[in-house]
């Protein structure tokens, strides 16, 4: 069964009822259970459970030490493209957008692997706009193998492939994978995407799949928060991990919580998401799912992240940028959208110093 | 006589093996390792950079200690294998920690590609001591592949759950002649303790060391805990009988 399957059982899941019925001592009891179901999480996302975000918080951060250590791993995205056939309403490469579309060179390519390994970072994260035309998995696979000689750890963060393709880039050396499904329910997903291939919802939705079973060694996926319900789209990520997990037990699976920044577009967020929906959501999934990974992005604030920290968080961006050719001196490029936290690596890992955690560099090894 | 553990042919005398991944900072390392004694430091090989002096964790273990790369992420033998080599190339010694794990949620070792990655590399002259569940006829399966010694696991890794394992790898510390190490689950020095009164030859501690309030001091109580230990294991603890066993036998006058 696809986690297709999974999410169509909740289609007609009458969430608000549910989340009425939720009591104090439901969510105390689910604090105290080792072990979390579907609905105790589902529970813990409800607005019933705010008064409860301390306690979550305790035995999140409890859990999470224990899991991880004190310890945060540090990556840094690499834009190679921005050529993009899809209409996201949301994003500021939407085909419909004027901005300077452009392609790294292999040579830029080389500029800034160099740029950012000498940050003394080993895990990059390379990611297109989605144009099999501009960036088909030819020029994917040609990145690869630059980049693969600054860094110990490459994913990927472009449009759904099949799984013979994700073996392609495996071979040459890719081990990540994310994808974000941005809205999980599936007629909201119509609405936000009105045209190009990413229409098509269950081809995205089940590539993560895809990506285990050609043998990613990391799968991280993620809702655009902003967009629909936050508590459901929430929910069905924390089940869309879970699945992940169960199926395929020997892939390392996280979640990204993005929350929606402004973009050459203009695009306002549908729904708020305040800090606090933030914790309650990254607080909820380490308690339903204490050994999956918890990726912050440099959307959020360098204020909430410092504080995410203990809160759930294993993995970090640091000295980001989301433009094409961003990492090089003196690039003017328009980015996907803007970044808020815009501390350097090492700013990130003296913070991460101050509050006693290890700032990990280097986290995989090239085989 | 002194008390020493042979293994791959080096003596080490302190019985704690220590791992390094979840310290809050490489700089304590140091600090523990002159706390507890220990001899035996395992880092994982994904961890490793020399290309970062400052931030390498290997830069962090003293030069007399052994240092022992471990196999972490590998999901099958050949990927064991792969890292142990790398390992090895990369200067890191012929010692190797073995694990392969493919379970994400308890992080449970495959017995049965612990067992494919051992026979190739002791066979490469690699001095190997796999991590396992507690299984004999996996125990004895490592011996004849060449392991230096057997890592049973007391209970899930970073788990601090204790010697949940205890029947288990009392079995294997009978039945097997090569040293048992207990790996994992250990929560508490007094646990610690108990592994080496039943018998165990070393124990590996990371998680309730490194997580600890203050690291350095649990640290050293864990090397107390282990010195007393094999003490009391060494000194042949007393019977334990079910009841009192009186000073004043009342079939006492019989013997006259």
């Amino acid at each position: 069964m696809s986690f297709y399957e999974v999410c169509q059982r909740y289609g007609k899941f009458d969430f608000d009822s549910f989340f009425k019925q939720v009591t104090d001592a439901d969510i105390k009891r689910i604090i105290a259970k080792s072990r979390l179901s579907e609905t105790d999480y589902l529970a813990l996302l409800s607005p019933g459970a705010e008064k409860h975000l301390e306690e979550m918080a305790q035995k999140a951060h409890r859990l999470t030490v224990q899991n991880f250590g004190r310890v945060i791993f540090l990556f840094t995205p690499m834009y190679l493209a921005n050529y993009c056939v899809n209409q996201c309403v949301y994003c500021g490469f939407n085909i419909h957008n004027k901005l300077e579309r452009k392609k790294l060179t292999l040579a830029e390519v080389k500029r800034e692997a160099k740029i950012i390994a000498d940050t003394g970072l080993k895990h990059i994260l390379i990611l297109t706009g989605e144009s099999r035309r501009e960036s088909p998995v030819s020029y994917l696979r040609e990145c690869v193998e630059v980049l693969i000689k600054y860094f110990t750890s490459i994913s990927i963060e472009v449009y759904p492939l099949e799984e013979k393709e994700y073996n392609e880039l495996i071979s040459v050396g890719v081990d990540g994978f994310t994808m974000f499904q941005e809205v999980y329910n599936e007629e909201a997903y119509a609405q936000f995407h009105p045209g190009g291939p990413k229409r098509n919802y269950r081809f995205r939705l089940e590539a993560p799949e895809r990506a285990c079973r050609a043998g990613m060694r990391t799968v991280n996926v993620g809702a655009l928060l902003g967009l629909h319900q936050w508590r459901t789209e929430a929910f069905l990520t924390g089940l869309h991990a879970h699945y992940l997990q169960n199926t395929f037990p020997d892939v390392e699976i996280s979640v990204s919580p993005p929350r929606m920044r402004p973009q050459l577009g203009g695009f306002p967020p549908k729904v708020e998401v305040s800090n606090k929906n933030l914790v309650q959501y990254i607080l909820a999934f380490r308690l339903f799912m204490p050994r999956g990974g918890v990726t912050i992005s440099t959307r959020e604030p360098s204020e909430l992240r410092d504080r995410l920290v203990r809160l759930g968080a294993t993995k970090m961006s640091a000295g980001s940028s989301t433009a094409v050719g961003g990492h090089s001196a003196g690039c003017t490029q328009t980015g996907q959208f803007e970044i808020s936290d815009t501390r350097s690596v090492m700013e990130m890992a003296n913070m991460l110093y101050v509050q006693d955690y290890q700032p990990v560099y280097k986290d995989w090894q090239t085989l | 006589m002194r008390d020493v553990l042979m293994i791959g042919g080096k003596e080490v005398t302190s019985r704690l093996f220590l791992g390094t991944g979840k310290f809050s900072s490489h700089r304590l390392i140091p600090e523990v390792i002159r706390a507890c004694g220990s001899q035996v430091v395992t880092v994982a090989l994904r961890r490793i950079d020399p290309e970062y002096e400052e931030e390498n964790i290997v830069s962090y273990v003293p030069g007399e200690c052994i240092l022992m790369p471990n196999t972490s992420g590998a999901r099958n033998a050949e990927e064991a294998v792969r890292i142990a080599r790398v390992a090895r190339a990369a200067g890191c010694g012929n010692w190797v920690k073995i694990e392969v794990i493919a379970d994400n949620r308890y992080l449970l070792p495959d017995n049965y590609e612990t067992v494919r990655a051992t026979e190739i590399l002791a066979a490469e002259g690699f001095v190997v001591l796999p991590y396992m569940s507690p299984d004999l006829i996996t125990a004895k399966k490592l011996v004849e592949a060449g392991a230096a010694a057997v890592m049973p696991l007391g209970s899930p890794i970073g788990s601090n759950r204790g010697l949940r394992t205890r029947e288990l790898i009392r079995i294997l510390i009978e039945e097997i002649p090569l040293p048992i190490i207990v790996d994992a689950g250990i929560g508490r020095p007094s646990e610690a303790a108990e592994a080496m009164e039943m018998g165990a030859a070393a124990v590996l501690v990371n998680t309730a060391i490194a997580t600890a309030g203050d690291p350095v001091a649990m640290g050293r109580a864990f090397g107390l805990a282990v010195e007393a230990g094999r003490l009391a294991y060494l000194a042949g603890p007393g019977k334990t009988h079910e009841y009192a066993r009186a000073s004043s036998p009342l079939t006492g006058f019989l013997r006259d």
